[in-house]
């Protein structure tokens, strides 16, 4: 039988806040262990929480931007459960009034548009830190408990399941990062913590309109950790109902070492979290002028970006959408064309050259050597023939260890293209004199063998010869 | 209402509490008579009327976003029980 997995996800967002989501202590990561703690977010007894208003503007601010309707009347509840990395016992949360509701955001997937259709955004307090004493938590005798992440603001975003490929979820999740990115809510850095999902796993037989038994995995920070165990929670899925079993509804944990998933717990019935407001926290009422100031505050977002870029500048959809997928880059874009590049160049180069550097020395385009006012420089001597793609390559190469204008690098290598007929035409008779066979084949009709005499004087001309003047002058002296 | 032992059980079990069941009978009578208590609320014509969320003519208390000073490490750590290394120290946290 064939199977259809359908796949929802629920994104944690740790908002970008100088204070805790209802007290005054930091939200500052690394912090020694319990420094960043005070009676209210530890919980003590007889203390109030207060909101920080930032939240409410972020949690607003984030529900426009993928479409939401803001609920003008929201408030806080409780949600119980006993578990050590949370002092007071529940975790104060949004249940049946968030502050955002029913959104959707569109993603492209192998070139095709698809919905992904939100449930809620919700504003919530993050746990703290365990930190077991043995290799795993399951053979810790016990534990020991940082506090210093508890209260800090999340935004739990919660998708419809309308995703079915690993593909899907994962283009979702990067289109959820950049839109918290473009708005500035979050630093998004995954390998802090910043952006983590929960993922509901089910399989279905194709055409099937029920969903079958879902398995969730919790706190999946990585976009590799959410396509692989995605990918192989459908193959497991698939194995157990292929040999007649059925999926348990369970927690299960990614384990990123071993590449599989693992049961935690079972008791799915023991998830009794009986909610009930938060009798400290007052509700909270927006207005439409309010939402409508905030609407205005908003950038320009991922997707109309993308469409500027190309109705501007004649970027394929594909490289817009590249560029777009994350604000920095965006703007890296922009200031490079700002600075007088050619906008398709500067995306072929911010696409190549430079996003293989990055690759290759595991940094951000925020901490790329090479800036966008040299880059758009260099392609500007590119326009004007002063160098070819070629020699552009060697002159970046210069520029990601140097701090060199790129106009400094041509001089002092001596790297200007010759564009002086003469000395072309030196390179050309010398070539054609040595290379009787190509020049024979391209007399005799073969007009591809020119390209192995350009090569040929490109070479001998250490690749600074115009290559256009190169092509003219070989077809006229070749008759 | 009536309240069962399972019931007992049940809201012992989300509690983290053991309790035995030689003691159940006088949590199942406790907990009954609260709840017949509360019971007393159905006699009113809700109809019409919006749920209370909150009990206070109050709405947006909020605070700015500005950093005010933690506790001391010593003091946030003065109660606990178990303690290491500056971290608060917990058993084993989960069930088989």
């Amino acid at each position: 039988m064939k199977y259809e997995a359908v796949i929802g996800l629920e994104i944690h967002c740790e908002l970008k806040t100088n204070t805790k989501i209802f007290c005054g202590c930091e939200t500052g990561f690394g912090g020694d262990q319990n420094t960043h703690v005070c009676p209210v977010c530890l919980g003590l007894p007889g203390v109030l929480p207060t909101i920080n208003k930032r939240v409410v503007e972020f949690g607003i601010k984030a529900g426009l931007a993928t479409n939401c309707t803001i609920n003008k009347f929201s408030k806080f509840d409780r949600k119980n459960y006993y578990y050590p990395d949370l002092p007071k016992n529940w975790q104060t949360s949004q249940y049946d009034l968030p502050i955002a509701e029913h959104g959707w955001v569109d993603i492209d997937v192998e070139g095709e548009k698809k919905r992904v259709r939100l449930t809620r955004i919700h504003m919530e307090e993050d746990a703290g830190k365990l930190v077991h004493s043995g290799n795993t938590i399951k053979d810790s005798a016990s534990s020991n408990v940082d506090y210093n992440r508890t209260g800090v603001p999340l935004l739990e975003i919660v998708s419809e399941p309308d995703m079915h490929t690993a593909e899907e979820a994962r283009t979702y999740m990067e289109k959820i990062k950049a839109i918290m990115e473009y708005i500035d809510v979050s630093n998004c850095r995954m390998e802090e913590g910043n952006l983590r999902a929960d993922v509901n796993v089910s399989i279905r037989p194709v055409g099937s309109k029920e969903l079958g038994t879902r398995t969730e995995m919790k706190n999946i920070n990585s976009f590799k950790s959410l396509v692989d165990a995605i990918d192989y929670e459908i193959d497991r899925q698939t194995e157990v109902l292929e040999d007649g079993g059925h999926i348990v509804q369970e927690t299960r944990t990614w384990d990123p070492n071993r590449g599989i998933t693992l049961s935690m717990r079972s008791k799915e019935d023991a998830h009794d979290y009986r909610y009930m407001p938060e009798p400290d926290l007052p509700p909270i009422v927006t207005t439409d002028e309010q939402i409508e100031a905030y609407r205005k505050e908003l950038p320009e977002l991922p997707d109309a970006r993308r469409e500027r870029l190309e109705k501007e500048y004649g970027l394929s959809d594909y490289d817009a959408g590249v560029i777009t997928s994350s604000r920095p880059m965006a703007e890296y874009f922009d200031e490079v064309v700002a600075g007088g590049a050619d906008a398709k160049l500067a995306a072929n180069w911010i696409m190549g050259e430079l996003a293989k550097h990055l690759n290759a020395e595991n940094k951000t385009i925020v901490d790329s050597p090479v800036e966008p006012a040299r880059l758009a420089a260099m392609i500007q001597m590119i326009t004007k023939g002063t160098i070819s793609s070629k020699i552009a390559k060697t002159v970046f190469e210069e520029m990601w260890t140097s701090k060199d204008a790129p106009e400094e690098i041509v001089k002092a290598k001596g790297l200007v293209q010759i564009t002086d007929t003469k000395a072309i035409e030196e390179i050309v008779d010398k070539v054609i004199a040595d290379n009787p066979k190509p020049v024979e084949d391209y007399k005799s009709g073969n007009k591809k063998a020119i390209g192995a005499l350009v090569g040929q004087v490109m070479k001998q001309s250490k690749g600074k010869a115009n290559p256009q003047m190169v092509n003219q002058l070989l077809a006229q002296k070749l008759g | 209402m009536k309240v069962t032992k399972e019931d007992i059980q049940n809201v012992a079990g989300l509690s983290r509490l053991a309790i035995p069941d030689t003691e159940t009978d006088v949590y199942i009578a406790q907990l009954g008579g609260f709840l017949e208590y509360v019971e007393n609320l159905k006699e009113i014509d809700t109809e019409g009327v919006a749920p209370t969320t909150y009990a206070l003519p109050m709405q947006n208390v909020f605070r700015e976003d500005v950093v005010k000073p933690s506790l001391d490490r010593e003091a946030a750590l003065s109660n606990a029980p178990m303690k290491e290394d500056g971290y608060f120290k917990v058993p084993r946290v989960l069930e088989e």
